[in-house]
Protein backbone atom coordinates (compact mmCIF):
# COMPACT_ATOMS: atom_id res chain seq x y z
CA UNK A 1 0.00 0.00 0.00
CA UNK A 2 1.49 3.54 -0.54
CA UNK A 3 1.90 6.00 2.27
CA UNK A 4 1.18 9.14 2.73
CA UNK A 5 5.09 11.30 2.91
CA UNK A 6 5.41 12.48 6.26
CA UNK A 7 4.70 15.93 6.05
CA UNK A 8 1.35 15.41 4.21
CA UNK A 9 0.74 13.50 7.21
CA UNK A 10 1.56 15.76 9.56
CA UNK A 11 -0.42 18.83 7.50
CA UNK A 12 -3.49 16.97 7.96
CA UNK A 13 -3.50 16.18 11.39
CA UNK A 14 -1.88 20.27 12.01
CA UNK A 15 -5.10 20.47 9.87
CA UNK A 16 -7.89 18.27 12.10
CA UNK A 17 -6.39 20.12 15.44
CA UNK A 18 -7.04 24.20 13.86
CA UNK A 19 -10.34 25.79 14.08
CA UNK A 20 -9.89 27.24 10.84
CA UNK A 21 -11.07 25.61 7.24
CA UNK A 22 -8.46 23.67 5.34
CA UNK A 23 -8.15 21.48 2.42
CA UNK A 24 -5.39 19.63 1.47
CA UNK A 25 -5.09 17.88 -1.94
CA UNK A 26 -2.03 16.01 -3.20
CA UNK A 27 0.86 17.10 -5.80
CA UNK A 28 -2.02 15.40 -8.80
CA UNK A 29 -4.48 18.05 -7.38
CA UNK A 30 -6.70 15.10 -5.68
CA UNK A 31 -8.75 15.95 -2.64
CA UNK A 32 -7.37 13.90 0.46
CA UNK A 33 -9.01 15.64 3.15
CA UNK A 34 -10.71 18.95 4.80
CA UNK A 35 -11.20 19.19 8.14
CA UNK A 36 -14.46 19.82 10.48
CA UNK A 37 -14.56 23.93 10.03
CA UNK A 38 -14.24 23.57 6.52
CA UNK A 39 -17.34 20.78 6.26
CA UNK A 40 -19.80 23.31 7.39
CA UNK A 41 -18.30 25.95 4.53
CA UNK A 42 -18.74 22.80 2.07
CA UNK A 43 -22.13 21.24 3.54
CA UNK A 44 -21.03 18.00 3.46
CA UNK A 45 -19.03 15.93 6.01
CA UNK A 46 -15.46 14.58 4.54
CA UNK A 47 -16.93 11.20 5.52
CA UNK A 48 -19.57 11.50 3.41
CA UNK A 49 -17.92 12.98 0.50
CA UNK A 50 -14.30 11.13 0.60
CA UNK A 51 -10.92 11.55 -0.93
CA UNK A 52 -11.95 12.60 -5.03
CA UNK A 53 -10.03 13.84 -8.35
CA UNK A 54 -9.35 17.15 -8.58
CA UNK A 55 -11.58 16.87 -11.56
CA UNK A 56 -14.70 16.49 -9.42
CA UNK A 57 -13.95 18.57 -6.69
CA UNK A 58 -13.12 21.75 -8.74
CA UNK A 59 -16.33 21.48 -10.39
CA UNK A 60 -18.48 20.21 -7.63
CA UNK A 61 -18.59 23.10 -5.20
CA UNK A 62 -19.25 25.59 -8.76
CA UNK A 63 -17.04 28.04 -7.87
CA UNK A 64 -18.16 31.18 -9.63
CA UNK A 65 -16.56 35.06 -9.93
CA UNK A 66 -18.19 37.95 -8.71
CA UNK A 67 -20.54 37.93 -12.46
CA UNK A 68 -21.36 34.97 -11.77
CA UNK A 69 -18.86 33.30 -14.21
CA UNK A 70 -17.50 29.74 -13.69
CA UNK A 71 -14.62 29.79 -12.41
CA UNK A 72 -12.24 27.07 -14.56
CA UNK A 73 -9.97 24.82 -12.26
CA UNK A 74 -6.61 26.90 -13.16
CA UNK A 75 -8.08 30.13 -11.66
CA UNK A 76 -8.17 28.79 -8.15
CA UNK A 77 -5.63 29.67 -5.87
CA UNK A 78 -4.97 25.44 -4.46
CA UNK A 79 -4.15 24.55 -8.53
CA UNK A 80 -2.57 28.01 -8.96
CA UNK A 81 -0.33 26.81 -5.67
CA UNK A 82 0.09 23.39 -7.35
CA UNK A 83 1.26 24.73 -10.43
CA UNK A 84 3.38 27.47 -9.87
CA UNK A 85 4.72 26.17 -6.53
CA UNK A 86 4.17 29.42 -5.12
CA UNK A 87 1.41 30.81 -2.69
CA UNK A 88 -1.74 31.84 -4.15
CA UNK A 89 -4.99 33.45 -2.68
CA UNK A 90 -8.63 34.91 -4.25
CA UNK A 91 -11.73 35.10 -3.12
CA UNK A 92 -14.80 33.77 -4.95
CA UNK A 93 -18.18 31.97 -4.65
CA UNK A 94 -18.92 28.41 -4.26
CA UNK A 95 -22.30 26.39 -3.95
CA UNK A 96 -21.57 24.32 -0.53
CA UNK A 97 -23.00 20.57 -1.28
CA UNK A 98 -25.85 21.76 1.02
CA UNK A 99 -26.82 24.04 -1.33
CA UNK A 100 -25.91 27.53 0.19
CA UNK A 101 -23.73 29.61 -2.18
CA UNK A 102 -20.93 31.04 0.01
CA UNK A 103 -18.16 33.94 -0.78
CA UNK A 104 -15.14 32.64 0.61
CA UNK A 105 -11.69 33.78 0.35
CA UNK A 106 -9.12 30.92 -0.34
CA UNK A 107 -5.18 31.75 0.97
CA UNK A 108 -3.36 28.34 -0.83
CA UNK A 109 0.20 27.46 -0.64
CA UNK A 110 2.07 24.63 -1.63
CA UNK A 111 3.71 21.58 0.49
CA UNK A 112 7.56 21.95 -0.75
CA UNK A 113 9.12 19.06 1.28
CA UNK A 114 12.58 18.25 1.81
CA UNK A 115 15.30 18.18 -1.39
CA UNK A 116 12.30 20.04 -2.83
CA UNK A 117 10.06 17.40 -3.15
CA UNK A 118 6.62 18.74 -4.26
CA UNK A 119 3.73 17.03 -2.11
CA UNK A 120 0.67 19.00 -2.78
CA UNK A 121 -1.13 21.98 -1.29
CA UNK A 122 -2.77 23.37 1.39
CA UNK A 123 -5.75 25.94 1.11
CA UNK A 124 -7.09 27.70 3.81
CA UNK A 125 -10.34 29.31 3.97
CA UNK A 126 -13.02 31.88 5.14
CA UNK A 127 -16.25 32.82 4.55
CA UNK A 128 -16.79 36.35 3.56
CA UNK A 129 -18.52 38.98 5.68
CA UNK A 130 -17.36 42.19 4.09
CA UNK B 1 22.38 -10.85 6.10
CA UNK B 2 23.48 -10.73 10.08
CA UNK B 3 22.28 -8.08 11.95
CA UNK B 4 24.18 -7.30 15.67
CA UNK B 5 22.92 -4.86 18.27
CA UNK B 6 25.61 -2.89 19.69
CA UNK B 7 22.98 -0.39 21.40
CA UNK B 8 19.66 -0.40 22.10
CA UNK B 9 19.49 2.67 24.74
CA UNK B 10 17.58 5.69 23.40
CA UNK B 11 18.43 9.56 24.40
CA UNK B 12 21.00 9.12 26.73
CA UNK B 13 23.73 5.88 27.48
CA UNK B 14 22.72 4.25 30.64
CA UNK B 15 25.87 2.23 32.16
CA UNK B 16 25.73 0.05 35.28
CA UNK B 17 24.85 -2.88 37.18
CA UNK B 18 20.57 -2.04 36.27
CA UNK B 19 21.13 -2.12 32.46
CA UNK B 20 23.53 -5.22 31.72
CA UNK B 21 21.24 -7.21 30.06
CA UNK B 22 19.54 -4.44 28.01
CA UNK B 23 22.67 -2.79 28.06
CA UNK B 24 23.41 1.02 28.28
CA UNK B 25 24.53 1.87 24.64
CA UNK B 26 22.43 4.36 22.51
CA UNK B 27 21.83 3.06 19.01
CA UNK B 28 23.71 1.57 16.65
CA UNK B 29 22.96 -1.76 14.70
CA UNK B 30 25.64 -3.60 12.21
CA UNK B 31 24.33 -5.25 9.30
CA UNK B 32 26.51 -7.81 7.49
CA UNK B 33 25.72 -8.82 3.80
CA UNK B 34 26.55 -12.22 2.64
CA UNK B 35 28.59 -10.79 -0.29
CA UNK B 36 30.30 -8.95 2.72
CA UNK B 37 29.08 -5.31 2.33
CA UNK B 38 28.94 -3.99 6.66
CA UNK B 39 26.79 -1.25 7.03
CA UNK B 40 26.29 0.12 10.24
CA UNK B 41 22.86 1.85 11.51
CA UNK B 42 23.41 4.81 13.48
CA UNK B 43 26.58 5.88 15.47
CA UNK B 44 25.21 5.90 19.02
CA UNK B 45 27.68 5.22 21.66
CA UNK B 46 27.11 1.35 20.54
CA UNK B 47 29.55 1.97 17.58
CA UNK B 48 32.47 2.31 19.96
CA UNK B 49 32.48 -1.68 19.81
CA UNK B 50 31.13 -2.08 16.24
CA UNK B 51 34.26 -0.70 14.98
CA UNK B 52 36.50 -2.71 17.06
CA UNK B 53 34.83 -5.87 16.20
CA UNK B 54 35.46 -4.73 12.06
CA UNK B 55 39.30 -5.50 13.01
CA UNK B 56 42.41 -3.47 11.27
CA UNK B 57 42.07 -5.00 7.64
CA UNK B 58 41.12 -1.78 5.49
CA UNK B 59 37.74 -1.72 3.66
CA UNK B 60 34.48 0.37 3.08
CA UNK B 61 31.91 0.64 5.88
CA UNK B 62 28.75 2.49 5.34
CA UNK B 63 27.02 4.51 8.22
CA UNK B 64 23.07 5.14 7.59
CA UNK B 65 22.43 7.71 10.09
CA UNK B 66 18.51 8.02 11.06
CA UNK B 67 18.84 11.60 12.19
CA UNK B 68 21.39 14.30 14.35
CA UNK B 69 20.31 13.60 17.85
CA UNK B 70 23.20 13.07 19.77
CA UNK B 71 22.13 10.18 20.58
CA UNK B 72 22.51 8.54 17.36
CA UNK B 73 25.62 10.32 16.66
CA UNK B 74 27.75 10.40 20.20
CA UNK B 75 30.33 7.65 19.30
CA UNK B 76 31.00 8.65 15.35
CA UNK B 77 34.46 10.22 16.51
CA UNK B 78 34.92 6.75 18.31
CA UNK B 79 34.47 4.70 15.35
CA UNK B 80 38.12 3.02 14.67
CA UNK B 81 37.76 2.99 10.87
CA UNK B 82 37.06 6.91 10.67
CA UNK B 83 40.17 7.44 12.75
CA UNK B 84 42.47 4.56 10.29
CA UNK B 85 44.05 5.28 7.09
CA UNK B 86 42.88 3.15 4.31
CA UNK B 87 39.08 3.26 5.19
CA UNK B 88 36.51 4.06 2.94
CA UNK B 89 34.05 5.34 5.13
CA UNK B 90 30.38 6.42 3.66
CA UNK B 91 28.14 8.43 6.07
CA UNK B 92 24.77 8.64 4.52
CA UNK B 93 21.91 10.82 6.55
CA UNK B 94 19.45 13.75 6.34
CA UNK B 95 20.40 17.23 5.85
CA UNK B 96 17.94 20.08 6.48
CA UNK B 97 16.29 22.67 4.33
CA UNK B 98 19.40 25.18 5.07
CA UNK B 99 22.69 23.06 5.89
CA UNK B 100 23.71 20.34 3.86
CA UNK B 101 25.09 17.08 6.34
CA UNK B 102 28.87 17.75 6.53
CA UNK B 103 27.77 21.49 8.16
CA UNK B 104 25.15 19.88 10.97
CA UNK B 105 27.56 17.22 11.58
CA UNK B 106 30.28 19.52 12.40
CA UNK B 107 28.16 21.43 14.87
CA UNK B 108 29.55 18.45 16.89
CA UNK B 109 32.52 16.83 15.03
CA UNK B 110 34.27 20.54 15.87
CA UNK B 111 35.92 22.01 18.89
CA UNK B 112 35.04 23.08 21.24
CA UNK B 113 31.92 19.72 21.64
CA UNK B 114 34.84 17.60 19.75
CA UNK B 115 38.85 18.17 19.55
CA UNK B 116 39.10 16.60 16.14
CA UNK B 117 37.37 18.61 12.75
CA UNK B 118 35.85 15.85 10.29
CA UNK B 119 38.18 17.27 7.79
CA UNK B 120 41.32 16.38 9.74
CA UNK B 121 39.82 12.28 9.83
CA UNK B 122 42.33 10.14 8.44
CA UNK B 123 40.07 7.54 6.46
CA UNK B 124 38.90 8.51 3.19
CA UNK B 125 35.11 10.07 3.97
CA UNK B 126 32.10 9.97 1.95
CA UNK B 127 29.12 11.79 3.16
CA UNK B 128 25.79 11.35 1.23
CA UNK B 129 22.31 12.84 2.36
CA UNK B 130 19.01 11.20 2.29
CA UNK B 131 16.09 10.94 1.41
CA UNK B 132 17.45 10.64 -2.14
CA UNK B 133 14.46 7.37 -2.95
CA UNK B 134 15.90 4.16 -3.10
CA UNK B 135 19.76 3.05 -3.67
CA UNK B 136 22.11 0.55 -3.22
CA UNK B 137 24.93 -0.38 -1.06
CA UNK B 138 26.73 -3.40 -2.27
CA UNK B 139 24.34 -6.22 -2.18
CA UNK B 140 21.67 -4.04 -0.05
CA UNK B 141 19.06 -2.17 -1.89
CA UNK B 142 18.40 0.79 0.64
CA UNK B 143 15.03 2.66 1.10
CA UNK B 144 14.83 5.46 3.33
CA UNK B 145 11.75 7.90 4.37
CA UNK B 146 11.54 10.48 6.07
CA UNK B 147 9.14 9.40 9.10
CA UNK B 148 7.23 11.14 12.55
CA UNK B 149 10.14 12.81 14.95
CA UNK B 150 11.19 16.00 15.71
CA UNK B 151 14.23 17.07 13.20
CA UNK B 152 14.34 15.65 10.05
CA UNK B 153 14.37 11.99 10.55
CA UNK B 154 14.60 8.79 8.21
CA UNK B 155 14.01 5.41 8.46
CA UNK B 156 15.58 2.55 6.75
CA UNK B 157 15.12 -0.51 5.22
CA UNK B 158 17.50 -3.15 3.73
CA UNK B 159 16.25 -5.56 1.14
CA UNK B 160 18.30 -7.94 -0.29
CA UNK B 161 17.39 -11.76 -2.39
CA UNK B 162 17.39 -13.07 1.57
CA UNK B 163 15.07 -10.54 3.22
CA UNK B 164 14.55 -6.92 4.15
CA UNK B 165 15.20 -5.27 7.93
CA UNK B 166 13.22 -2.03 8.61
CA UNK B 167 14.99 0.15 11.45
CA UNK B 168 13.13 2.64 13.25
CA UNK B 169 14.63 3.59 16.15
CA UNK B 170 13.15 6.81 17.08
CA UNK B 171 9.43 6.74 15.60
CA UNK B 172 5.86 7.98 16.52
CA UNK B 173 3.66 6.35 14.48
CA UNK B 174 0.75 6.83 16.74
CA UNK B 175 1.04 10.62 16.11
CA UNK B 176 -0.63 11.90 12.73
CA UNK B 177 -3.22 9.30 12.75
CA UNK B 178 -6.49 9.12 13.89
CA UNK B 179 -6.85 5.67 15.39
CA UNK B 180 -3.58 3.58 16.11
CA UNK B 181 -3.50 1.29 14.66
CA UNK B 182 -5.09 1.68 11.48
CA UNK B 183 -5.42 3.50 8.80
CA UNK B 184 -1.68 2.09 7.00
CA UNK B 185 -1.55 4.55 4.53
CA UNK B 186 -1.88 7.90 7.16
CA UNK B 187 1.07 5.76 9.29
CA UNK B 188 4.20 7.33 9.28
CA UNK B 189 6.66 4.39 8.87
CA UNK B 190 4.22 1.85 7.34
CA UNK B 191 5.49 1.35 3.61
CA UNK B 192 9.24 0.90 5.31
CA UNK B 193 7.79 -1.71 7.68
CA UNK B 194 5.01 -3.51 5.34
CA UNK B 195 6.07 -7.26 5.11
CA UNK B 196 9.68 -6.73 6.42
CA UNK B 197 11.41 -10.32 7.95
CA UNK B 198 12.47 -8.09 10.98
CA UNK B 199 11.95 -4.96 12.49
CA UNK B 200 13.77 -2.76 14.57
CA UNK B 201 11.33 -0.30 16.44
CA UNK B 202 11.30 2.44 18.81
CA UNK B 203 9.61 1.48 21.98
CA UNK B 204 11.39 3.87 24.71
CA UNK B 205 8.11 4.25 26.88
CA UNK B 206 5.37 2.23 28.88
CA UNK B 207 1.51 3.07 27.93
CA UNK B 208 1.54 5.59 30.69
CA UNK B 209 4.89 7.69 29.92
CA UNK B 210 3.36 7.81 26.92
CA UNK B 211 0.34 9.58 27.48
CA UNK B 212 2.42 12.63 29.02
CA UNK B 213 5.02 12.78 26.51
CA UNK B 214 2.30 12.50 23.16
CA UNK B 215 4.55 13.87 20.29
CA UNK B 216 8.47 13.64 22.02
CA UNK B 217 9.00 11.49 18.60
CA UNK B 218 8.65 8.31 20.40
CA UNK B 219 6.46 4.99 21.09
CA UNK B 220 5.53 3.06 23.92
CA UNK B 221 6.56 -0.89 23.92
CA UNK B 222 2.70 -1.69 22.98
CA UNK B 223 2.58 0.55 20.40
CA UNK B 224 5.55 -0.60 18.88
CA UNK B 225 4.13 -4.45 19.04
CA UNK B 226 1.25 -2.67 17.32
CA UNK B 227 2.54 -0.98 14.35
CA UNK B 228 4.59 -3.99 13.70
CA UNK B 229 1.24 -6.53 13.57
CA UNK B 230 -0.19 -3.58 11.34
CA UNK B 231 2.72 -3.66 9.16
CA UNK B 232 2.68 -7.80 9.19
CA UNK B 233 6.37 -7.77 9.92
CA UNK B 234 7.65 -11.38 10.51
CA UNK B 235 9.43 -10.43 13.53
CA UNK B 236 9.52 -7.47 15.86
CA UNK B 237 12.38 -6.19 18.45
CA UNK B 238 11.08 -3.61 20.48
CA UNK B 239 14.40 -1.31 21.54
CA UNK B 240 15.70 2.26 22.02
CA UNK B 241 14.93 2.01 25.86
CA UNK B 242 14.27 4.65 27.89
CA UNK B 243 17.57 5.63 29.82
CA UNK B 244 15.59 5.47 33.25
CA UNK B 245 14.30 1.96 32.58
CA UNK B 246 16.48 -0.72 34.67
CA UNK B 247 16.55 -4.45 33.00
CA UNK B 248 13.75 -5.29 35.72
CA UNK B 249 11.63 -2.80 34.77
CA UNK B 250 11.94 -3.51 31.06
CA UNK B 251 11.49 -6.98 31.93
CA UNK B 252 8.12 -6.19 33.32
CA UNK B 253 7.23 -3.58 30.79
CA UNK B 254 7.79 -5.89 28.36
CA UNK B 255 6.07 -8.91 29.66
CA UNK B 256 2.86 -6.36 29.76
CA UNK B 257 3.18 -5.40 26.58
CA UNK B 258 3.63 -9.31 25.33
CA UNK B 259 0.40 -10.09 27.24
CA UNK B 260 -1.91 -7.26 25.31
CA UNK B 261 0.07 -7.99 21.98
CA UNK B 262 -1.94 -8.89 18.90
CA UNK B 263 -0.90 -12.39 18.48
CA UNK B 264 0.64 -14.15 16.31
CA UNK B 265 3.61 -11.66 16.48
CA UNK B 266 6.94 -12.56 17.04
CA UNK B 267 8.72 -10.72 19.45
CA UNK B 268 12.09 -10.07 20.77
CA UNK B 269 13.09 -7.69 23.16
CA UNK B 270 16.34 -5.50 21.99
CA UNK B 271 19.54 -6.42 24.12
CA UNK B 272 22.83 -5.19 23.50
CA UNK B 273 24.74 -7.95 21.78
CA UNK B 274 21.64 -9.67 20.31
CA UNK B 275 22.32 -11.27 16.72
CA UNK B 276 19.73 -12.02 14.24
CA UNK B 277 19.95 -13.70 11.11
CA UNK B 278 17.39 -12.68 8.14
Amino acid sequence: MNQQEIEVILARQLSEYLALPIFLVDQAGNLLFYNEPAESLLGRRFAETGPMPVDDWAVIFQPTDEDDRPLAREQLPLVIALQTGRPAHGGFWIRGLDGVMRRIYVMAFPLIGQADRRLGALAIFWEATD
Amino acid sequence: MKVRLWGTRGSLPAPGPDTVRYGGNTSCVQVNGSGGTVVVLDAGTGIRRAGLALGDQPRRVDILLTHLHMDHIQGLGFFAPLRQPGWEVHIWGPGSTTLDLRARLSRYLSPPTFPVLLRELPSELHLHEVPRGDFEIGEFHVSSVLICHPNPTVGYRLSTSEGALTYLPDHEPALGVRRFPAEPEWTSGYALAEGVDLLLHDAQYSNQEYSARVGFGHSSISQALLFAALAGVGRVVPFHHDPSHSDDELDRLMAEALAEAPAPLAVTPGREGEVFEV
